[in-house]
């Protein structure tokens, strides 16, 4: 592979990733980002793919297969599991910013995104970390994605983006963290989304929906 | 030598196998216990041994120093006495139906894998291990704050697991960018990690990332210690958790999550100076205190109550580490131990009058004292001692961290510490003297105290006291922690 087809492969990845976390802000259909989120984990897995081709190296070729797996496969079919089948369980009820803001402040907080991961860049200009904004940019737009929706399956999904957007960034600026992490942090990531899971089960028992704004007997 | 630090790992885990094979039963709890007793053993062992350094062991994947034994310690003796309660807590749950054998079986496996994930994260020598094994408590408390399935519960447990996995995400995004500091400044990349390479390549990390890092860290492994900005879990949680977990969670979980917080802080410290995280420390410490302070003035529910006050403690042991001298780090890690045996007291004799009244208000509760002595005296001790009333320990760690504050010219911090502490106090004396003076009320029902409970809250109390009256050995285990941690004099 030529320094220019990687370069380009890469950013393709890298745009692909950022494009599915946009769509997630614009959809409210649960199915779909759930869908989203597969797709946006096969790009992510094309991140250390293309690196491991690149550099004739086996090790990050197995670690994106792992992460193909992972990411657009057993996680979504665990959260699609956990999608009610009433209809007012298969949208995300009323928002609260409509769909125009919400896609105004991810533009902006993508440009903050390149304002954050300055320093970043400096200290190692490669065509991987001059990725890392949009990498950083699916973090930022997670964090709004979960704040600003109010069905409980909505969250998940944002969590997850969150933590696509994160092993992004460790893939681009250091091609992964030590495989011992890598692991532990690949299992800890499945339980939270399996606990997350058995907890949409019983919150829709207990209050007969997944609604969060029922969420409101603790307060002070 | 190395072998002993797999101990407080491998204890509980074995407690969990036989947990999940047997289910609940007196034996596997008393395993449980005896996990718990063996965290605290091996950490007497080790506190000699580390005073000359830190040792390694597992290929220097774990290590142990003055910190770590102390965090053992800590983890050590409120284990002991929440996985002894859990034998009777959980007996009267089954009896009263508020679980069943399914719940039952699930508690007992989850606790002891609790306590595991605790100890690797306090032992872990790799940054990125000690995060796996916070990720991880926060995976095996799930279902220990929702163990009662009633609405309040699920609702305190989806909030704790998405706050705190948000806030730990942070955590990793700032390990994985100090990660990628310590590969430019020669580490190989097995071992970038680990704590003594980061420590010995701590000048040569690239300030502007390691900024960036640190600030994510603060705010990361700061959710997990209750501190503000991902505060809002704590008090639903520790209010809905079974009363052994609550004490668990507030008296060790908390300051696990700190010590982390101060192992970073050792090593950015040498890269950016102490200036950076000590204004984030500061920043966030008193914010903490304030919420705290203004929410137990307000507060109508005990366990609730209980909760604000960690906060409280946690406030100011940040605004202790800011301080980052000697004297302000030994005042800290005495009043973490001090404040978990604390916590322990009142959790687990507030969770005796919740199964008595099925209630958590305060205004529900009265005459405690006249109505179960040892009950009473358990909570009376728990507050005296978290409000830092002499003889007992905070009342000396409380005082060494002002003259701490004082002496690191930060007098104005000592200032508005001092005047938000006095709210809390305020507060803690008004509705402890509520809930535990008057006359019973005739038709009030009886506070049941199972036997292990009963065996528990008389050790705590014991150990306060003796702590209280002289922290004998400690004393020099946590100025050397504060060395080891690169404490200014």
């Amino acid at each position: 592979m030529s320094l220019a087809t990687y370069t380009g492969v890469l950013d393709l990845a890298a745009g692909a990733f950022l494009l599915a976390a946009v769509l997630i802000v614009w959809r409210r259909e649960l199915r779909s980002i759930v869908h989203l989120l597969a797709w946006q984990g096969a790009a992510l897995a094309a991140i250390p793919l293309t690196e491991g081709l690149y550099q004739r190296d086996p090790g990050p070729v197995i670690v994106g297969l792992v992460v193909l797996v992972l990411r657009a496969g057993v996680l979504p079919v665990l959260l699609l599991r956990a999608v009610g089948t009433a209809d007012n369980e298969r949208r995300e009820s009323t928002p609260l910013v409509n769909t125009t803001s919400s896609l105004l402040i991810t533009a902006a907080l993508t440009v903050l995104a390149y304002a954050v991961t300055r320093p970043i860049i400096a200290l190692n200009p490669t065509p991987a970390t001059r990725a890392v904004p949009a990498a950083f940019a699916v973090i930022l737009i997670a964090v709004f994605v979960m704040v600003s929706r109010r069905r409980a399956l909505s969250q998940a999904v944002g969590f997850l983006v969150l933590d696509n957007g994160i092993t992004a960034t460790a893939f681009l600026i250091t091609g992964g963290v030590p495989l011992i992490v890598e692991l532990g942090a690949s299992l800890d990531v499945l339980f939270a989304v399996f606990v997350l899971g058995l907890l949409t089960g019983h919150m829709r028992r207990a209050f007969g929906g997944t609604d969060l704004d029922q969420l409101r007997e603790l307060r002070d | 030598m190395g072998l002993v630090l797999l101990v407080p790992i491998l204890a509980p885990l074995v407690a969990a196998g036989l947990a999940a094979a047997l289910g609940w039963r007196r034996l596997t709890a008393y395993v449980t216990l005896g996990a718990a007793l063996s965290v605290l053993v091996t950490g007497i062992l080790l506190a000699a041994r580390v005073e000359s350094g830190t040792r390694f062991a597992v290929d220097h994947l774990l290590r142990a120093d003055s910190l770590s034994v102390t965090m053992l310690l800590v983890m050590g003796t409120v284990g002991t006495l929440a996985t002894w309660a859990s034998v009777g807590y959980i007996d009267a749950e089954l009896r009263h139906g508020h679980t069943d054998r399914r719940g039952a079986h699930l508690y007992g496996v989850l606790l002891p894998l609790f306590l595991a994930a605790m100890a690797l994260a306090v032992l872990a020598n790799n940054i990125g291990v000690m995060w796996v094994a916070i990720e991880a408590t926060t995976v095996a408390t799930a279902f220990l704050v929702g163990h009662r399935r009633t609405r309040a519960a699920l609702e305190a447990t989806w909030k704790y697991v998405v706050i705190c996995s948000v806030g730990i995400a942070l955590a990793f995004l700032g390990t994985v960018l100090l990660y990628f500091a310590s590969l430019h400044a020669g580490a190989s990349s097995a071992h970038a990690l680990d704590i003594d390479t980061l420590l010995n390549n701590a000048a040569q990390l690239d300030p502007d990332v390691t900024r960036l890092a640190a600030g994510l860290l603060l705010l990361g492994y700061g959710a997990k210690a209750g501190l503000v900005p991902f505060h809002t879990w704590l008090a639903d949680a520790h209010s809905q958790a079974p009363a052994p977990v609550s004490a668990l969670m507030s008296g060790v979980l908390l300051s696990v999550a700190f010590a982390c917080l101060l192992r970073v802080k050792s090593v950015v410290d040498l890269t950016l100076g102490t200036g950076f995280l000590r204004t984030g420390l500061l920043v966030v410490g008193l914010l903490t205190l304030l919420i705290a302070a203004s929410l137990l003035v307000v507060q109508t529910d005990f366990k609730r109550m209980l909760a604000y006050s960690s906060m409280e403690n946690m406030g100011l042991v940040a605004i202790a580490a800011a301080a980052g001298t000697e004297l302000a780090i030994a005042a800290l890690l005495l009043h973490v131990l001090a404040h978990g045996i604390g916590k322990s007291l009142v959790f687990l004799a507030s969770g005796q009058l919740q199964a008595a009244h099925d209630s958590t208000a305060i205004s529900a509760v009265t005459a405690v004292l006249t109505r179960s002595r040892l009950v009473g005296v358990s909570f009376a001790v728990g507050l005296a001692v978290l409000i830092g009333l002499p003889p007992f320990a905070m009342f000396a760690s409380e005082l060494s961290i002002s003259r701490a504050l004082a002496g690191a010219d930060l007098t104005w911090v000592l200032a508005a510490t001092l005047l938000l502490m006095t709210v809390a106090f305020t507060a803690l004396v008004r509705n402890g003297a509520r809930m535990l003076l008057g006359t019973p009320e005739p038709n009030a029902p009886a506070i049941a105290l199972p036997g292990t409970i009963a065996a528990a809250l008389v050790t705590g109390m014991i150990l306060s006291l003796a702590l209280g009256l002289s922290a004998g050995p400690l004393a020099q285990l946590f100025q050397s922690a504060a060395i080891q941690l690169g404490a200014s004099q």
